[in-house]
């Protein structure tokens, strides 16, 4: 530890420790979206009922967070490159359109989910006995704690992204800038798959 | 070491409980000493914690992080773990957890006491109450059990990150895979079996828990929900995690087999491969939990045939482990002792296991006690004899000190007869039927049990004696520890040939003042001529890992 040694350990494949871990932990992450995708297929395809559930989802705003996801994802690829030039007021901008990109999708989820309840349809659905079939409403269970749970990794990135922003202010770990980036398209990757399951598929 | 520490603890708790029921089951009905009456639903939480704190608080730590973190760092000639500050929240988190389940003990209703798999309907109270009070439910037995058992997961992912990333990048200079002990190769495969199995699971236990405390149904039929699912996200985990489990400990063979048969481990590779066949196996055998759960005939055929095919990886192991003692001069210390002892009862455990592997069979045997005694004989000699193998074998390394091999010899001859005491006529009360989850037979008069509660008890006598016999373990550890180090004495008593008997003992902050530079694999034993017969990793020269592991 303090005793930095002359470097003799460290093996010949040297991927920079950071990185190496985040992979793992992206892995990780999407065994658990994975596990939570399947459960929602299987159900989905037992239940045809369900797709009258998803018509009521907004396609509109779900592309249009499609769109500002991927376009926050640009965004902290530009903030990788330049901090890959130790350029930390350019890679700070960039960063800054990132979590702005966040925030947008928050907000337009929150939009959503409000329009959501006022329409009945909650997290538990009690009040869908109207349409007669409880089976439907399950629907919404899950759709609330894909996009729930996804939301959370939204926030997670966002205030990472912030410290990194502190940290590279002060002109230290500047290759976390990348790390940040990583872990951005995996939260982006995991939208790719809910927005077409969620809200295209009727 | 705090890991193991935290693991001792719990293991009290475990064996305290295990005490309480099998009282309860040789003499139902009576009051028992240390605790009082035994309520039935207080067995079944008993019995439920038992499990889930022997499994999740004391294996899992005391193997996996344990070892992990005291092992892999020295074992490929490093300072430290990549991450750190990692491993210490992660610990805390682990320690959080283990606070979090021992407070549902006390929680109005008591403990949880649906099972360690914890299937609903029993285990999603939303089911009869669609809108449950939201902090009451939060503190029920229940959601504390969930809350816990998903904040360990979050510590053993963390843990298994770092260990990964140790491995893979902080490796001493010539210290290529195929030159790493085996047991940092085990440890490694069984955290990626971990980290891969895990994340269905801890979807599940958020919809469970939701399903508890908002009011979801999940898991409820009448809503479009599934028990049957719960199983499948369950098992996906629950299964690759007894792997997980097992592959540490035989880690732990591997390095003491060659060290006290003064011979190269058999078949170092293959080990490897076959490792990383049931790796792969372990993730497609869940469903042999679930043969009674109505899964369509045609598909417990094909885990049928999984389950079996994965003895084949593992009896390659043990063959390879029986290899390498063939032809040894074998020194029967204190931890090839307990080797030897685990490779003895384990083949009972793993053999029985080919029986409930089979569809037809299991559905006649499942939830009996001859499951009950099939995976005590796999876990208990993996948990415990694993263990204790590994302590007898580094104590003196990671101390300084030393332990008293007579003791230790007792500690392991009680252990292992009582041990056999408390189970081997268990299977016989398994085959007649006697059921996992009653605890007093006397309600149901149509079933005679009278003939099997003879085992009954000596199973119990038994199984105070096993945890009395603990004692002596403790009471050697605590008096080892009160003596004077030795690091002359404790450089390398058994003249092994791995990384860490070069390091000081005990090993000093940053563990080596140079950094080993490996030249050869860890078990070059029987080398004529050499220092203690056998090539140590970090001495220049020839390598013979060619032509003597293949």
């Amino acid at each position: 530890m303090s005793t930095k040694q002359q470097h003799l350990t460290l093996s010949e494949n040297k991927i920079p420790e950071g990185r190496l871990g985040l992979w793992i932990l992206i892995a990780g992450e999407l065994v658990i979206f994975g596990g939570l995708i399947m459960s929602y297929l299987l159900h989905r395809l037992r239940y045809p009922q369900w797709s009258e559930m998803a018509a009521h989802t907004s396609t509109f705003i779900g592309a249009l967070n499609t769109v500002v996801l991927l376009c926050s994802s640009y965004t902290v690829v530009r903030a990788h490159e330049a901090a890959q030039k130790l350029d930390v007021a350019k890679a700070t901008r960039w960063m800054t359109c990132t979590v702005l990109g966040g925030l947008i999708f928050l907000i337009d989820k929150s939009v959503e989910y409000t329009h959501e309840i006022q329409e009945g349809f909650t997290f538990t659905s009690p009040s869908l006995q109207h349409s007669g079939d409880y089976v439907n409403s399950l629907f919404w269970s899950y759709y609330y704690i894909m996009t729930g749970l996804h939301s959370l990794h939204v926030i997670a990135g966002m205030v990472v992204m912030i410290i990194i922003m502190v940290q590279i202010k002060k002109g230290k770990n500047l290759h976390r800038v990348e790390l940040a980036g990583m872990y951005w398209h995996m939260v982006d990757l995991i939208w790719i798959f809910l927005f077409p399951l969620l809200y295209i598929a009727k | 070491m705090q890991y193991s520490i935290m693991g001792i603890i719990m293991a009290g708790v475990g064996g305290f409980l295990a005490y309480i029921f099998r009282y309860n089951l040789a003499y139902p009905g009576q009051s028992i000493p240390l605790f009082g009456h035994l309520a039935p639903l207080q067995y079944n939480a008993f019995v439920t914690c038992h499990g889930m704190i022997m499994v999740f608080w004391v294996g899992m730590p005391i193997l996996l992080s344990g070892l992990g973190n005291l092992l892999i760092p020295i074992m490929i000639g490093t300072d430290d773990m990549a991450f750190p500050t990692v491993n210490m929240l992660s610990f805390w988190i682990f320690f959080v957890s283990a606070l979090v389940l021992l407070t549902s003990f006390f929680v109005p209703g008591g403990a949880f006491g649906g099972g360690w798999t914890m299937y609903p309907p029993f285990s999603a109270g939303g089911y009869l109450n669609r809108n449950p009070d939201f902090f009451k439910a939060l503190f029920s037995g229940t959601s504390l059990m969930i809350l816990a058992v998903a904040l360990e997961f979050v510590a053993m992912l963390m843990g298994g990150i770092n260990f990964v990333v140790t491995t893979i990048n902080k490796r001493a200079k010539g210290m290529t895979a195929f030159r790493m002990p085996i047991v940092v190769w085990f440890l490694n495969i069984a955290s990626l079996i971990f980290m891969f199995s895990v994340g269905p699971l801890v979807a599940g236990a958020f919809m469970l828990l939701l399903d508890n405390v908002v009011g979801t149904g999940f898991y409820d039929p009448n809503r479009g929900g599934d028990p049957i699912l719960w199983e499948h996200l369950f098992w996906f985990f629950g299964h690759p995690e007894v792997y997980v489990l097992l592959l540490p400990a035989l880690g732990v063979l591997a390095e003491i087999l060659p060290v006290f048969a003064r011979k190269p481990l058999f078949a170092y590779k293959p080990i490897i491969y076959l490792a990383l066949v049931s790796a792969v196996l372990s993730v497609l055998v869940w469903a042999h939990h679930q043969f009674v759960s109505g899964i369509d005939p045609r598909m417990a055929t094909f885990f049928s045939i999984g389950t079996i095919l994965i003895s084949i990886p593992f009896a390659g192991i043990f063959l390879s482990f029986m290899a390498t003692l063939w032809g040894g001069s074998i020194r029967m210390t204190v931890p090839m002792m307990w080797a030897i002892g685990f490779i003895a009862l384990f083949l009972i455990g793993g053999l029985t296991g080919l029986f409930l592997g089979s569809n037809t069979f299991d559905i006649y045997a499942h939830d009996t006690y001859f499951v009950v005694t099939h995976f005590h004989y796999t876990l208990f000699p993996d948990v415990f004899f694993g263990f204790f193998a590994a302590v007898y074998f580094w104590f003196p390394k990671f101390t300084g000190k030393t332990l008293n091999a007579a003791l230790g010899k007792l500690h392991f001859w009680c252990t292992f007869f009582f041990f056999n005491g408390t189970w081997f006529l268990l299977f016989f009360n398994g085959l007649h039927g006697q059921h996992r989850r009653i605890n007093d037979y006397s309600s149901f008069s149509l079933i005679n049990m009278e003939p099997y509660m003879t085992f009954e008890k000596i199973s119990t006598i038994c199984a105070i004696l096993l945890i009395l016999s603990q004692f002596i373990f403790l009471y050697n550890l605590f008096t080892s520890l009160a003596k004077t180090k030795n690091p002359e004495l404790t450089k390398n008593p058994w003249h092994s040939a791995t990384l860490e008997w070069t390091a000081d003992s005990p090993p000093p902050h940053g563990n080596f003042k140079v950094y080993p530079e490996v030249y050869r694999g860890p078990y070059e034993y029987s080398v004529p001529g050499e220092v203690d017969d056998c090539y140590a990793q970090n001495v220049p020269g020839p390598s013979f890992e060619n032509n003597e592991n293949l």
